[in-house]
Formats: structure tokens, sequence, C-alpha cells
């Protein structure tokens, strides 16, 4: 699962989705690896609007990624992004190059557990909890 | 020939020898791709964008996704489906989960969605306590607050019959969405439906007829 990926998910339990820690899931015995992609300054310019910074920061610590400004930068012209070695590219290695293949997600607000194998994440929820 | 949502619900019927089967058909490659290469020019995406693939399987729709510089994100309730997409090295993330359970994303999330021949197996309910209807429900009003406004979505189906298509169509529109049905090949044994929603405006104009 891609970092960029955890940025938007949610507990699957609807009565959580109202709770604000519920986001984001957290991370536990994540193992971690590295891909090469290459860099999509107009996907990074489409998207980061939509990231959600402070969660993103949170997640960014809890895998051990430093690098981030603590505030979300402005709006990237893809042109810049392509051109300099910034910010933008940053994001490309942590947002999709990095993937958590085995480790699980847990909810901080029902202490649901979601398994992580070869990168994909369990979301089946059991009959009782749908 | 039964439908096989007629004998199974999908997470039994695509066990690892039916899901071999299907993606190593190159018939239905052709076709599946074909619908999603259709799906993503009905989308009409200015950018590269996020994509929710809904029901992805083995990940033949998402390859058209990937070709034209898309990141997606796949869920599908077939685990030996998403061995094989994971075999093929699709470049979508990948989720086991049900999508008449909802769609687990925040609001806003998405630029647009496809499936291609997915949401007819929500109307299998033999295996859960809940009605076709609930998960029709929860599905359409989950992928309706996952898609960013003015987002779009393009959901190919095998609808069985007529109840089962306005059945499917009228979810849609009590989740919010603007809706209408495009047929390729109409009154052919090779008619393929799509079903085209909206987010935040009606129905869209030219192409699809209105529901
Ligand atoms: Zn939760």
């Amino acid at each position: 699962m891609k970092i960029l990926t955890t940025n938007y998910l949610t507990c699957a339990l609807r009565a959580c989705k109202s709770h604000p820690s519920s986001f984001p899931l957290h991370f536990r015995d994540a193992e971690l690896q590295q891909d090469s992609l290459p860099f999509n300054a107009a996907f990074i310019a489409n998207i980061l609007p939509r990231i959600d910074w402070p969660a993103l920061l949170t997640t960014a610590t809890e895998l051990g990624f430093t690098g981030l400004p603590a505030e979300k930068p402005d709006l990237l012209a893809t042109a810049e992004m392509e051109a300099d070695e910034g910010v933008g590219r940053e994001l490309h290695r942590i947002l999709l190059e990095t993937q958590v293949v085995e480790g699980k997600l847990v909810c901080g607000n029902c202490g649901h557990e979601y398994a992580i194998h070869q990168g994909i994440a369990n979301f089946l929820l059991p009959g009782h909890l749908v | 020939m039964s439908r096989p949502e007629d004998t199974l619900p999908p997470d039994l019927f695509y066990n690892d020898r039916e899901s071999q089967k299907y993606t190593t058909s190159s018939r239905i490659q052709t076709i599946q791709t074909s619908m999603a290469q259709r799906a993503l020019s009905l989308l009409s995406l200015p950018h590269p964008s996020l994509i929710l693939d809904v029901g992805c399987g083995s990940g033949l729709s998402g390859e058209a996704l990937t070709a034209s510089e898309h990141t997606w994100i796949g869920m599908d309730i077939s685990a030996s489906m998403l061995a094989i997409a994971l075999d093929r090295e699709t470049a979508g993330d990948l989720f086991l989960a049900d999508i008449g359970q909802g769609v687990p994303f925040r609001p806003g999330t998405f630029d647009a969605a496809i499936s291609i021949s997915a949401i007819q197996w929500l109307c299998n309910a033999d295996s859960s306590h809940v009605s076709a209807t609930g998960r029709l429900a929860r599905f359409f009003e989950g992928l309706y607050a996952s898609l960013k406004r003015g987002g779009k979505a393009v959901l190919q189906f095998y609808p069985k019959n007529e109840v089962q298509r306005s059945m499917i169509t009228g979810a849609a529109i009590r989740a919010g969405f603007g809706a209408g049905l495009l047929e390729d090949d109409p009154g052919t044994k090779n008619v393929k439906v799509y079903l085209v929603l909206t987010v935040g405006a009606g129905a869209e104009e030219g192409g699809a007829e209105d529901v």
C-alpha cells in the first residue's frame, strides 16, 4: 500500500468516520519497500490540494520520514516541479514510491486492525461489524 | 449458460481456478481492456488523476488506467483475483474489500471511478444478512462521498434484466448522482451498458440517455 493511499483511507466502520481519532489509521509493524517510478509532476500538482497535510506528517513520522516541511507547500506548478529537486520529488518519493508491504493499519478510535499482506490490505469486515 | 452471479457469491466463484481462467482468456482480456478504455474516454479526465477501480479483479482494467498515466486504487472481494493482479505486477494499490460494505475513503478523495463488469454482483446477497437494496445503497452512498465535486464515475455492468437495471440505476440516483445509461451495440448480444454518474451536476449532456 502506497503512503498516498493511507492519506485518503478511513476505517471501514461507519461509526468511526465522524471521530477525529479514527484518521489517519496508524501503521504497526510496517515493512517498507522503495520502488522506482517515473516522476509525474502533473499528478502531484493535481492531488496536492486533497492531501491532508497533518495526517501525512503523522504517517511520515511513524514510518521514519522526516524530510517534509511542517506546512503544506503552495500549489506547485508542474513545470517548476519538473525542473527542481525540491518538495515535489520528496512527495513523489514518499507518496508514490514508498509502499508498506507487510504489517497492519490500526484505527485509533475502535482499535480494529487491518492486516496488510504482500501490499494488499484486508478491509473485509466481519458480518457483526458491518 | 448460467450467469456466474446466479451460482455463487463472487469471493467463492472467483477461486484460484476461475480467476486464472478468466484472466488468461484472450477474449476476456480484449473485451475488458476495450471496455476500460471506453469508460476512461467517457470520463475525459484533463489531468493525470486518482481513480478508484471498483471490482478491479486481476487488474485488466487498471492496466488501461496506468497506460494513461493515472494512479489507481482497486477494491475487490476475490483474494484469488487480487493474487493474480500481484503476479501481473499491476501498478494500482489493491484492497481486499466488499463494496457492498461501503467505500472506506474520506470525502472528495477521487477524481473519478470506473468499474468493469462488477456491480451486478451487488445484487447477489445470498451470503450476507444484508439485502441487495441495502448493499447497493451502501456502495453508491460511499462512492458518491468518495468522489470530489464535479467528479465522475463510469460503471460498465451486465444487468440480468430490466428490474436489476432499474434497481442499480435507482440506487445511484438516490445516493445523489446525476445518472445516465449509455449502451454500445444496443439490441445485439454484444450490448454493453455503462452507467455514467456525475457528482454535483445533473445528467450528462449528449450520448447518455436520461434515466
Ligand atoms: Zn474504527
